[in-house]
Parts: structure tokens; C-alpha cells; sequence
């Protein structure tokens, strides 16, 4: 029994069962398996987060973001004040987090790819995409560089996932895609 | 062994007190049985604080209760996420480890005094963070994540709890030293020793980490030091945080060899596999940290991607290793006692209507189900991006620590309070309903949480409704994931009744069960399978003797499920917008 | 082999094969259960975080 000790002394040259053996054989195979699509998934698959880090001074970025969103002004959100900026396609696009919001709002056209430079103000933020579901993390002190293709015209929330304090909840921030060429 | 060192032995032999088991016949340390019952009762008195503050932290998220006012909220899931994360699971885990050396070897505990400065470490350490958590300055969750800055006293609970659960590892460490000295066995240690072994390995690298991170973030806290890198900080606190849930692994996967044995007499299949698959755990289990890490800045794919599987998902072999040789040694055990007929008689008369054999296997199956597949998902590097920080994520281990360790450990209780605590279970019919009462409830809030996360809904939300009134760009999620949390919320009471009908057992059964002792000590344990021949196989590693088609068909079904949601979650990643 | 004393002079014993010896070793197996993961996981994920480049 497994409370005993092994009957035998050198139970380390016992036989295996065939049946045993081949589950171990097909487990681990699995396992190589598992762990070679991540690689093929880096070479030929389409979402991978990018590793463009850089350090940069939450002071910097914010300064960044606020030129950014000044040059591509198209309008503001509502009444409320928030700038909708729409970067030119395959340009630099910035958002910024910080408690409690994500700002500016972008507005992004169906098709191109865009640099989207992420990083927090304070503490962490958690960068989740809706209804896509596509989440990253982002630290203060952290410029994070994203390729990103949307692929879909719609209106999607993004969604503070890492909890960043007792306004958490009520921190979201928005991404506008439209047709190329057109606006809303 | 030195000469020196034979007078001390004498004399610790002489010192300590034994009784004999009346059920087992192993001879029991009295002073290793008084820290097993304190360590035991602490854990179970910090899994109905933490278990109280998960339902409120249920309902809360349920949207049509909505019970808890936000502040409360992020209060009550930071104390949740302590109580039963941390305090419930390694106060258990040190008695687990106590009684697994000592009692199991029949030897002597090491250092009694040391277990006794331990417990009142980790008592101080857990009461003092709890009071931070409850102070209401301190809501930056569990995982406390710089620069959000809780209470200094919430940080230095924490580690006086480590240190205490340190000194914990080496008692157990020394138990072996002295069992092996003075001889309490023949040969290696017994499986279910080397199981927590295997814990108590992982503890100390857990525990490690979380002081080497914890000391500074506590000086942070209180002014003497200026700035925490955040990204270091996350990279080293999930070394404990993530192997603190694999000590559970370990432990719980040592509980089911246990009870598989006591309850059916089951042995194991293979000494060689089932240490080997243990091994398999020390080297690379710990690695897995790197789940909380996938969809990180500033790391790069190749430290994700090795770590992350484990090395090459090796640690996932030995997962899938137990996963047939648990159930494998309970069916040639069942079949050694009679039932032979078809693929499953083994199964179907099992010992259901004993708790702790119910608890287990119920364990086995939802851990593997539920609890491990989805965490292979989750660890996958490019498919956490789809489920990173979502309610996926508490989904995933609530099946893996709710499931899987809590029920294991619930489960061993039933053995536990007649074996050391020498007491019957009062209430039997009612302990035989409890595990597929809270297991059934455990298992709703993971499906459910798992399913309201693949719709992204947030953990650690306070609401998800986003209502214009409180939030300047209105979000609405699918109607769906608010049914999917309403049925989490329902999920919560089941397993919160399951979890008071437990505490009312184990405590009632301990201040009021009838006394055990050599009359009734077998009876004492529950129902048994009837024997129909005696004896289970009779040799290790017998070969000839192996047939088990009914764990065949168990693991084909669980490979299939396991491949089947892999590639499904690949589809899925294959539809988002692409990013690089 | 009940009683018989596990030492070297134990004559006719066959050698216990080592990675039998390793399981029975705890220390050993602690040494690596410590190791490993403080190499991989954390000496190797720290450098890395040091080596995260400034921002152009």
C-alpha cells in the first residue's frame, strides 16, 4: 500500500506494464506537441504578443499620448470631453491608463495595421479588448508597442482587467474601427 | 550517525510519547499529534472565514444580487483570496506534512518546540494580515501588486506566516532525518511520504520566494526603500503565489494514494512511475509560475514558452502519469476484492457512500476535467491572450484548488478526525452527502466562471454591467455572461452549504464524536468495499497481473476531451484580430 | 534483507540503482527542487527584465 514502504528493496527495476508504458509514451509526446505549436504559432500563426518593451518615464508617455491625441483630433466623445483621435493607417497610435480610465479614444480603419503604444501612469492596468477578447498587460514605466490589424467595423470596449484600485470598476476606455475612407 | 549523535537520539526516543493506532497499528507520536490537530484546526477555522467571504464575494458578482457595496467588495475578495488561497490550504498542508512523516514512518516528530513557535508564526502572521485586510486600507488583492501600497502589518503578516510555514518544511525534513536514523522503516519511504515530500519541497522554494520579495515590498512599504519594480516584483511573488497552488498538487495527489489505500487497498501500480511522475513535479512544476506572466511586457517568448510548459510540459506528464495510475491502482485493488464483471463493476461499487473515498475520486475526475486542461490552456503562451486576468482565470482554479485540493483535503478529514483526532464522525448520512454536495457546487463555479471568462468578462470586478451613470464609455457584455455568473452565484451557495455542512461535521465530530478505540477503530473509517477475495495485487509492478480496461476507457475519454478543447482554443485565437 | 544494515559492507546486496538512490534522497532532491526553478524561472526572468532596453 502507498502508507508502506515498497515491498521490495530495489523496486526501481521493476517492469513497467506495456499499458502503462504507452500511456506515458503518448503523454509525452502530447507534451512535445503542446509545446512545439507555441514555437510553430510564433512563425506562422497571427497573434503573438509583440516583444517591442521599452522603459520610458510615465511622465514621457503622457506627454506623448497628449501631442498624439492633439495631432489626431477628429472630434470628441459626446459631451464628456474625451478627444477621439484617428492616427493615420500603419502609423502610431497611443493610449494611455491610468486610474480610472483609458484615454484617448482611437478610431482605427478596417484592414490597416496601426502601433498601438501602451503603458500605464501609475499602477497596473490590465488592457482587455470587447467583445474580441484579447488582453494584455500593462505596467507603469512600460511602453509597450503593439501591431494591431482590426479586422472588424464595430464599436469595442476596452476593459480594465488588472485591479487598480477601488475605482476599478469603472474604468473603461473605447476603439472606434471604421471602413477605410470613412469616418462615423 | 556519530557517537555524539546517539545520545540524543536515545534520548529524543526516549522523551517522546507513542500511543498505538487501534486501526492501523502504526504507533503515533503524542506530541506530533498535538500539532497535527492544531494545525488542522487552525486550517479549517481559516476555510470558513475565507469560505464565508467567497459567497459574499458570489453574490456580489452575481448581477441580480449585486450584494456588497464596491469598497466591501475589494475588501472582502483580498481577504478571500488570503484565507483560503494561503492560510487554509498550508495550515492543512504542514498538519498533511506532519502526519506523513511522522505518523506514517511511526517515528518521532523532530523538534516538537519548533512546531509549536511555527504554528504561533503562522497564527500571528495570518491574524495580523486579516486585521490589515479588515482595517479596510489594505484592498489591493491577494496578489498585492505594487505600487497599489496595502498597510505595512499586511505585508509582515505574510511573512512572519512564511517564516513559521518554513520551520514547518524543516520539522518534516527532520522527521525523515530521525525516522531513517532510528530505523521506524525498511527501505525508501513510503509513496504517500514521498508525495509530500514532493510538497514539501515545492513549499520551500515557494515560501523562499515569497519572503525574497515580500522583505522588500514590506520596507517599501513603511519608507525605507524608494521604488518596487513592478514587472520584478509580479516575476518573483507568483513564485509563490503560483507554486503555493502546486504544494497543493502534490499534496492532494499524496492525499488520494493515501485514501485510495485505506479506503480500497488499493498499491501502486508502479513504485518507479508513480515517484518518477513525483520527480517529474520537483524539477519542473514550479516553473509554471510563468502563467501569470504570458501577456507581459518586457519577457521574452523564449522565457515564456519554457517556462510556462513546464520544460517541454513535463511536469504535465507526471499529472497525466497520476491521472492513470491513481484510478488504475483503485481498479486493480477493486478487482482483487471481487469485482471483476465488465469494464466498470470496480467503479460502481466502489465505496461511494464512504466520504472520504467519495471526496477523492470526485477530486481526481474534476481536477483532471476541469481543473487541468484548462490550466494547460491557460498556460498556453499565445492562447492566454484570450483569457489573461478574465474570470477564466479564477474558473481554471477554482477547479484545480476548489475541486481538486480542498475536496481531497475535506475528503482525508473524514480519516483524520477518527485516526487523530479519535473520534467518529457524527452525523454519518449527512458526511456522505457532503463531498457530492460542495463538489457539485465547486464544480458549477468553475464551468461557470470558466464560461463567463471565454465571454471576457473580468475577474476581480466589482460590476460588470458598466451602466452610463457610473462609467463615461458604456460597455455592455453578452446577456449570456450575466446568466453565466447568476449560475455562478448559485454554484457558490451549493458549495458554501457543502463547505458549513463540513465545518459543522469536522468541528461537532471532534468536541462531541463518540471516542474511538480498538472496538470500533475500523468501523470508525465508513463504509468499505466488501471483500469478496482477499487481498489486492499482491506484488509491485506485477505485469502479468495488469489489466484495467475501465481506467483505459477513463484516460482515452480524458485525452480526447483534453485534445479536442486544445484545438478549439486554437481556432478561437485564430479569429482575433492579428497582432504582432 | 529485513534486518540487514544498509552499508557498503553489505556484501552480496545488489548496488541500488541510482536513480532509485536519488528518490531516497531528500536533500537532494530539495537542492534541485530549489535550483531549478530559481535558474529557469527567476535568475534567468530577472536578467531579462534588467536587459528591457529605454524607450526610443
Amino acid at each position: 500500500m502507498a502508507i508502506f514502504p515498497p515491498q521490495t528493496r530495489i523496486w526501481w527495476n521493476e517492469p513497467v506494464a506495456k499499458a502503462e508504458l504507452v500511456w506515458i509514451a503518448v503523454a509525452f509526446l502530447w507534451g512535445l506537441f503542446m509545446f512545439f505549436m507555441m514555437i510553430y504559432w510564433h512563425i506562422y500563426g497571427k497573434q503573438n504578443l509583440s516583444p517591442v518593451v521599452g522603459r520610458i518615464d510615465p511622465a514621457v508617455f503622457e506627454q506623448r499620448t497628449s501631442e498624439f491625441a492633439e495631432k489626431f483630433k477628429v472630434r470628441e466623445e459626446g459631451n464628456l470631453g474625451i478627444p477621439v483621435a484617428k492616427p493615420t493607417a500603419g502609423g502610431d497610435a497611443y493610449m494611455l491608463a491610468r486610474t480610472f480610465e483609458w484615454w484617448p479614444v482611437l478610431e482605427l480603419e478596417k484592414g490597416k495595421s496601426y502601433k498601438l503604444h501602451l503603458s500605464a501612469l501609475d499602477v497596473q492596468h490590465g488592457f482587455s479588448l470587447q467583445p474580441i477578447n484579447m488582453n494584455i498587460q500593462v505596467h507603469p514605466g512600460l511602453e509597450h508597442i503593439i501591431t494591431l490589424t482590426p479586422t472588424e467595423v464595430g464599436t469595442f470596449g476596452v476593459i480594465c482587467n488588472e485591479y487598480c484600485g477601488l475605482g476599478h470598476h469603472v474604468m473603461t476606455g473605447r476603439i472606434y474601427v471604421v471602413e477605410p475612407g470613412q469616418g462615423r | 550517525m556519530t557517537d555524539a549523535a546517539i545520545p540524543a537520539n536515545v534520548l529524543g526516543t526516549l522523551a517522546a510519547k507513542f500511543r498505538t493506532c487501534p486501526a492501523t497499528g502504526l504507533k503515533v507520536d503524542l506530541a506530533a499529534e498535538r500539532l497535527i490537530k492544531a494545525n488542522a484546526v487552525a486550517a479549517v477555522v481559516f476555510l470558513m472565514i475565507g469560505g464565508i467571504f467567497g459567497l459574499l464575494v458570489a453574490l456580489t458578482r452575481w448581477p441580480a444580487v449585486h450584494l456588497l457595496s464596491s469598497d466591501m467588495f475589494y475588501l472582502v475578495l483580498t481577504a478571500h483570496g488570503l484565507d483560503v488561497l494561503l492560510l487554509w490550504i498550508i495550515f492543512f498542508e504542514i498538519a498533511i506534512l506532519y502526519f506523513a512523516s511522522a505518523i506514517i514512518l511511526s517515528s518521532r516528530i523532530a523538534a516538537p518546540r519548533w512546531g509549536w513557535v511555527a504554528f504561533a508564526l503562522m497564527i500571528i502572521g495570518g491574524v495580523m494580515t486579516n486585521i490589515a485586510v479588515l482595517q479596510g486600507d489594505s484592498s489591493v488583492m491577494f496578489t498585492s501588486y505594487p505600487p497599489l501600497k496595502a498597510q505595512p502589518h499586511f505585508y509582515l503578516g505574510l511573512i512572519l506566516f512564511a517564516v513559521g510555514a518554513l520551520i514547518g518544511c524543516f520539522i518534516f525534513l527532520g522527521t525523515l532525518v530521525i525516522a531513517k536514523e532510528e530505523r521506524t522503516y525498511e527501505g525508501s519511504i513510503p509513496l504517500v511520504t514521498f508525495g509530500a515530500l514532493t510538497a514539501c519541497i515545492i513549499a520551500v522554494f515557494t515560501i523562499a520566494s515569497g519572503a525574497i520579495i515580500l522583505i522588500p515590498t514590506f520596507l517599501w512599504s513603511v519608507g525605507y526603500i524608494s521604488h518596487i519594480d513592478t514587472l520584478t516584483y509580479k516575476l518573483v511573488w507568483w513564485g509563490m503565489g503560483h507554486s503555493s497552488q502546486q504544494i497543493n498538487v502534490s499534496a492532494h495527489v499524496a492525499i488520494w494514494y493515501l485514501i485510495g489505500a485505506v479506503t480500497v487497498g488499493a498499491k501502486p501500480l508502479s513504485e518507479k512511475v508513480s515517484r518518477g511522475a513525483f520527480l517529474l513535479y520537483i524539477f519542473f512544476l514550479q516553473l509554471a509560475s510563468a502563467h501569470h506572466l504570458l501577456v507581459e511586457p518586457g519577457l521574452s517568448s523564449e522565457w515564456k514558452i519554457v517556462n510556462t510548459s513546464y520544460m517541454m510540459y513535463l511536469a504535465v506528464l507526471g499529472s497525466m502519469v497520476h491521472g492513470m495510475t491513481v484510478p488504475g491502482s483503485i481498479e486493480a485493488a477493486q478487482r482483487k476484492n471481487g469485482y471483476t464483471h465488465g469494464v466498470f463493476e470496480w467503479l460502481r461499487k466502489a465505496p461511494w457512500g464512504n466520504p472520504a473515498f467519495a471526496g477523492m475520486f470526485l477530486s481526481l475526475v474534476m481536477f483532471g476535467f476541469l481543473g487541468g486542461i484548462s490550466g494547460v490552456i491557460l498556460g498556453t503562451e499565445q492562447l492566454n491572450i484570450m483569457m489573461h486576468n478574465t474570470i477564466y482565470v479564477p474558473g481554471h482554479f477554482h477547479a484545480t484548488v476548489v475541486t481538486g485540493t480542498t475536496l481531497a483535503f475535506m475528503a482525508v478529514t473524514y480519516l483524520v478526525v477518527p485516526l487523530i483526532f479519535q473520534r467518529q464522525i457524527i452525523w454519518p448520512k449527512l458526511a456522505r452527502l457532503q463531498p457530492y454536495l460542495f463538489g457539485l457546487g465547486a464544480a458549477g463555479i468553475s464551468v461557470f466562471m470558466m464560461g463567463a471568462g471565454t465571454l471576457g468578462v473580468a475577474r476581480r470586478h466589482w460590476d460588470i454591467t458598466f451602466p452610463a451613470s457610473d462609467v463615461m464609455l458604456p460597455h455592455g457584455y453578452p446577456p449570456m455572461a450575466s446568466l453565466m455568473m447568476g449560475l455562478n452565484g448559485l454554484s457558490a451557495i451549493l458549495a458554501a452549504t457543502g463547505g458549513a455542512l463540513y465545518i459543522a461535521i469536522t468541528v461537532g465530530s471532534i468536541l462531541f464524536g463518540k471516542k474511538v478505540d480498538a472496538s470500533n477503530a475500523a468501523a470508525s473509517l465508513g463504509p468499505m468495499p466488501k471483500k469478496i477475495v482477499r487481498d489486492a495485487v499482491t506484488k509491485y509492478g506485477d505485469a502479468g497481473t495488469w489489466h484495467l480496461p475501465g481506467t483505459y476507457v477513463l484516460v482515452a475519454l480524458f485525452f480526447t476531451t483534453f485534445v479536442l478543447y486544445y484545438f478549439v482554443n486554437w481556432k478561437y485565437l485564430s479569429e482575433l484580430w492579428p497582432m504582432q | 534483507m529485513a534486518d540487514e544494515p544498509r552499508t557498503e559492507s553489505a556484501l552480496p546486496l545488489e548496488r541500488i540503482p541510482f536513480m532509485q538512490r536519488l528518490l531516497d534522497n531528500p536533500f537532494m532532491l530539495l537542492f534541485i527542487g530549489v535550483v531549478v526553478p530559481t535558474v529557469v524561472y527567476i535568475l534567468w526572468g530577472v536578467m531579462e527584465i534588467t536587459q528591457i532596453p529605454l524607450a526610443k
